[in-house]
């Protein structure tokens, strides 16, 4: 095998990821970290322009509070998160969250981000958190903000770009940096650092998607984030939270387009195939999911739910009613002609930024089926679970909250740390602070990284790394690459090979046990103790087998890991569900065996893997009311 | 769909010092054949769509077409990235056109200040103030608990 470089990095503070999270993160960072002599590396799998879920641009800020226009409190916000989230939620960094992401949002103005404004210069709301912008070039601008702040560091500022980071290095109970790979060099990575912020994102393609073909790639969720903040975390013995908690977002079919614009814009109703609306007519049901069910506004797993009962009454396929919404709009300028057609020119032009900022893939669907929203309605469905922790999901890190707004039983020293020393987590990465989205994740970034340099002027020494424990990391971590070059020789096809299984087989084959067995779509969001035990019966046998994982390159190695990754997100998750003998979030999931929501399960479900004895620990905490 | 190179059109980025849709790929998808010097996607079935590569080439060479299992055949979606806007040419399966050309950014590429010229804030690494804050968030105070 060729031999692999290893390039040592010693550095004060590590940020891994270089998404909405670490490009907050990297900005505040190298403030404080200037200010007080200290450096500080980021590391990107990709190129940070362009990378995470908001590779592709945005057409909306979802969380923007506006507290200084009196528009809403930030007490408002935590209400509203609580309420979503079934009652699961952490109050103390759902608060800490929205009292500083305005802060956020005027920065990325100032940055450049055109943010949608109205005759007297307010901002234009898509609903009552969201803001409209202009956002093809979002996550340019903020990477932008951020490597600009970086260069204020001068060399005590390093931003690495496709290198690939797999697992934490310790020092005994205290984070002492992490190990990876770059995916262009045959270099190995080892960054020893005082304080590390896991800012990795969610995770997609645990599950089986409705598309196999070609359309593999289009998830709703991007397929380049793979769990690897839940594996470092875990690896690390961090525990975790919400792991249960996945999202299943309602969009338009197939292409993933959003729906928010159609309904909060254009006041679009969704109806079965027969013209019965769901969310009116199946009321009684949400009765059933009280407090939650009866307080505006609905949840959204709620909303999800009764659209698929409608589904399995055989009603389908439900449909987004533009047709009926933009005649009702006609209707209001019907003795104003050439107000209407301005009217309708400017709505137009709003309806496909929507897709074209952020899912171009609709709005190249619509054209390939000459859809004209006037004249015929347009599918949305349920797309396959996946684990976004900013977003309506809510699994993550189980992490400490601010000194002022934390109870004792959330407050262990550093706001965002994680329950292992030095380890800070952010966005997708920190759990049961759900709804925080883009800005809000931007906003988290920047408040663990403040935390984080605090943390090392009190922590200032550099923890060790054992040189042996290195290179046995190394070696698992290249394995994958010396058993395709011993084995590929044994057959005469590289891909069938009884000595080995490659990644894109193994993410198959964890797909199917996902899909089939821990509620995914085949399994209609549905599953009980025996399926489990079946799922964890064979992801068993599938952890045994990564050890036979091989690759023929630099990217197929990535790929390897990212499936490994995905394989300890999916086992948490089974760990999760099986251990709450409850349904709570039923358009999530549902527990057939338990199908009720019971009071004494309004606690956290939270797990911790334990590295030495190599077991999981599932362990309840208490959910505690800000007052 | 799938991004692909037309042949036509790639040079390779023979005069830059990277291949630019291979620096930009977040799936790190599309790569440079350096025998043929054109580039290629290596695994459509992972490609999300996003267009990074298709806006990023400076030839224009690379485009995307539906994915092959559910959308079908004929329409096109094609971007013109300026350094303030971008216009949109959708053409549909029927051969109707659509443009559609919106703002992108309000200042010049690499030029973002940092602290949004709302000064560094109180500079206490104690407090539960941000870099740049209260001004950023135009009050006097982080609000905190009542
Ligand atoms: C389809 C979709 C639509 C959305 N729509 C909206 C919206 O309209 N409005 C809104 O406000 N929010 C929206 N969001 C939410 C927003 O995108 C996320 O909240 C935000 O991106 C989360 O930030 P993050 O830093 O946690 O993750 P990301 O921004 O995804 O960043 C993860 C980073 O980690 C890097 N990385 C991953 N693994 C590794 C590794 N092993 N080593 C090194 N680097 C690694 C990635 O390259 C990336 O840079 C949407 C999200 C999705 C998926
Ligand atoms: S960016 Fe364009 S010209 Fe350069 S290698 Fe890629 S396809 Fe070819
Ligand atoms: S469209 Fe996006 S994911 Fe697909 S190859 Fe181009 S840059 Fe990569």
């Amino acid at each position: 095998m060729q031999n692999f470089e290893n390039v040592e990095i010693t550095t004060d503070l590590l940020i891994i990821g270089g998404g909405m999270s670490a490009s907050g993160a990297a900005f505040e960072a190298a403030y404080w970290a200037k200010k007080n002599g200290l450096k500080v590396t980021v590391v990107d799998k990709a190129a940070m322009d362009r990378s995470g879920a908001v590779a592709m641009g945005l057409s909306a800020i979802n969380q923007y509070v506006g507290i200084k226009d009196g528009d809403n409190t930030v007490e408002d916000y935590v209400k509203y998160v609580k309420q979503d989230l079934m009652g699961i939620a952490r109050d103390d960094l759902v608060f800490s969250i929205a009292r500083h992401v305005d802060s956020s949002v005027h920065l990325f103005e100032k940055w450049g981000l055109p943010i949608w404004k109205d005759e007297n210069g307010g901002y234009v709301h898509e609903g009552r958190w969201q803001l409209m912008i202009n956002g093809e070039s979002y996550k340019v601008i903020v990477a932008e903000a951020a490597k600009n702040s970086m260069k204020n560091l001068g060399d005590d500022g390093q931003i690495l770009e496709r290198v690939f980071l797999v697992e934490p290095l310790m020092d005994g109970e205290r984070i002492a940096g992490a190990v990876g790979f770059s995916v262009r060099e045959n270099k190995f990575y080892v960054i020893k650092a005082k304080a590390v912020m896991s800012l990795m994102g969610g995770a997609v393609h645990v599950f089986r998607p409705r598309s196999t073909g070609e359309g593999l790639g289009r998830a709703w969720y991007p397929p380049w984030n793979s769990g690897s903040s839940t594996y470092f975390c875990a690896k690390a013995g961090a525990e975790l939270t919400c792991q249960e908690v996945r999202f299943i977002p309602v969009r338009f079919k197939d292409g993933y387009g959003p729906v928010g614009a159609w309904f909060l814009l254009f006041k679009s109703r969704a109806t079965n195939a027969f013209g019965g609306e769901y969310m009116v007519e199946r009321k009684a049901e949400l009765d059933k999911w009280k407090p939650y069910g009866v307080v505006k506004p609905i949840p959204a797993n709620l909303r999800n739910w009764l659209g698929m009962m409608d589904i399995n009454d055989g009603l389908g396929p439900i449909y987004m009613r533009t047709e009926e919404a933009i005649q009702n709009i006609a209707n209001q300028y019907k003795d104003d002609e050439k107000e209407f057609k301005k009217k309708m020119k400017e709505l137009e032009a709003e309806a496909w930024e929507d897709f074209l900022d952020m899912t171009i893939s609709q709005a190249i669907l619509w054209a390939a089926s000459d859809v004209q929203p006037e004249e015929k309605s347009s599918e949305i469905a349920a797309a396959e679970p996946y684990f976004i922790g900013s977003h309506s999901g809510a699994s993550g890190a189980w992490v400490s909250g601010p000194q002022d707004l934390a109870p004792a039983e959330y407050f262990w020293g550093y706001e965002n740390m994680s329950t292992i020393k030095g380890l800070f987590c952010a966005g997708d990465a920190s759990g049961a602070s759900s709804h925080k989205f883009s800005s809000g994740s931007h906003a988290e970034g920047r408040i663990a990284a403040k935390a984080a340099i605090r943390f090392i002027l009190d922590n200032n020494s550099q923890p060790n790394v054992d040189a042996g424990a290195v290179e046995k990391l190394k070696a698992t971590i290249l394995a994958p690459l010396k058993i395709f070059e011993e084995n590929k020789g044994k057959t005469t096809d590289p891909d069938i090979n009884p000595n080995y299984i490659r990644p894109k087989m193994f993410m198959f084959r964890l797909q199917k046990i996902m899909d089939e067995y821990a509620a995914g779509v085949t399994a209609n969001f549905s599953t009980n103790k025996p399926c489990l035990d079946r799922a964890l019966e064979l992801l068993g046998w599938l952890k045994t087998d990564s050890a036979n994982l091989a690759a023929e390159d630099l990217h197929e190695l990535m790929r390897c890991w990212e499936n490994i990754q995905r394989m300890w997100q999916a086992e948490v998750h089974v760990r999760t569900i099986l251990f709450r003998e409850e349904t709570r979030w039923p358009g999530y999931y549902r527990r057939a065996d338990f199908p009720e929501m019971k009071d004494d399960w309004k606690v956290f479900a939270n797990a911790i893997w334990h590295p030495a004895k190599g077991e999981w620990e599932m362990v309840k905490r208490p959910v505690i009311e800000l007052t | 769909m799938p991004s692909f190179v037309n042949p036509e059109k790639c040079d390779g980025c023979k005069a830059l010092d990277k291949t630019a849709c291979q620096y930009i790929c977040p799936n790190d998808l599309m790569v440079l054949n350096k025998d043929l010097m054109k580039a290629y996607n290596r695994a459509p079935e992972m490609c999300w769509e996003c267009y990074n590569c298709v806006k990023i080439c400076p030839t224009q060479a690379v485009e995307c077409r539906g994915y092959a299992d559910f959308v079908p055949m004929g329409a096109s979606v094609t971007p013109m990235r300026s350094t303030d806007s971008i216009m949109w040419t959708v053409k549909f399966r029927s051969g109707q056109v659509k443009r559609f050309k919106f703002p992108i950014r309000t200042t010049p590429e690499g030029s973002a200040v940092p602290d949004g010229g709302f000064g560094d804030g109180s500079g206490d690494i104690k407090d539960f103030t941000l870099h740049t804050e209260p001004a950023s968030l135009g009050l006097d105070a982080v609000v905190t608990k009542k």
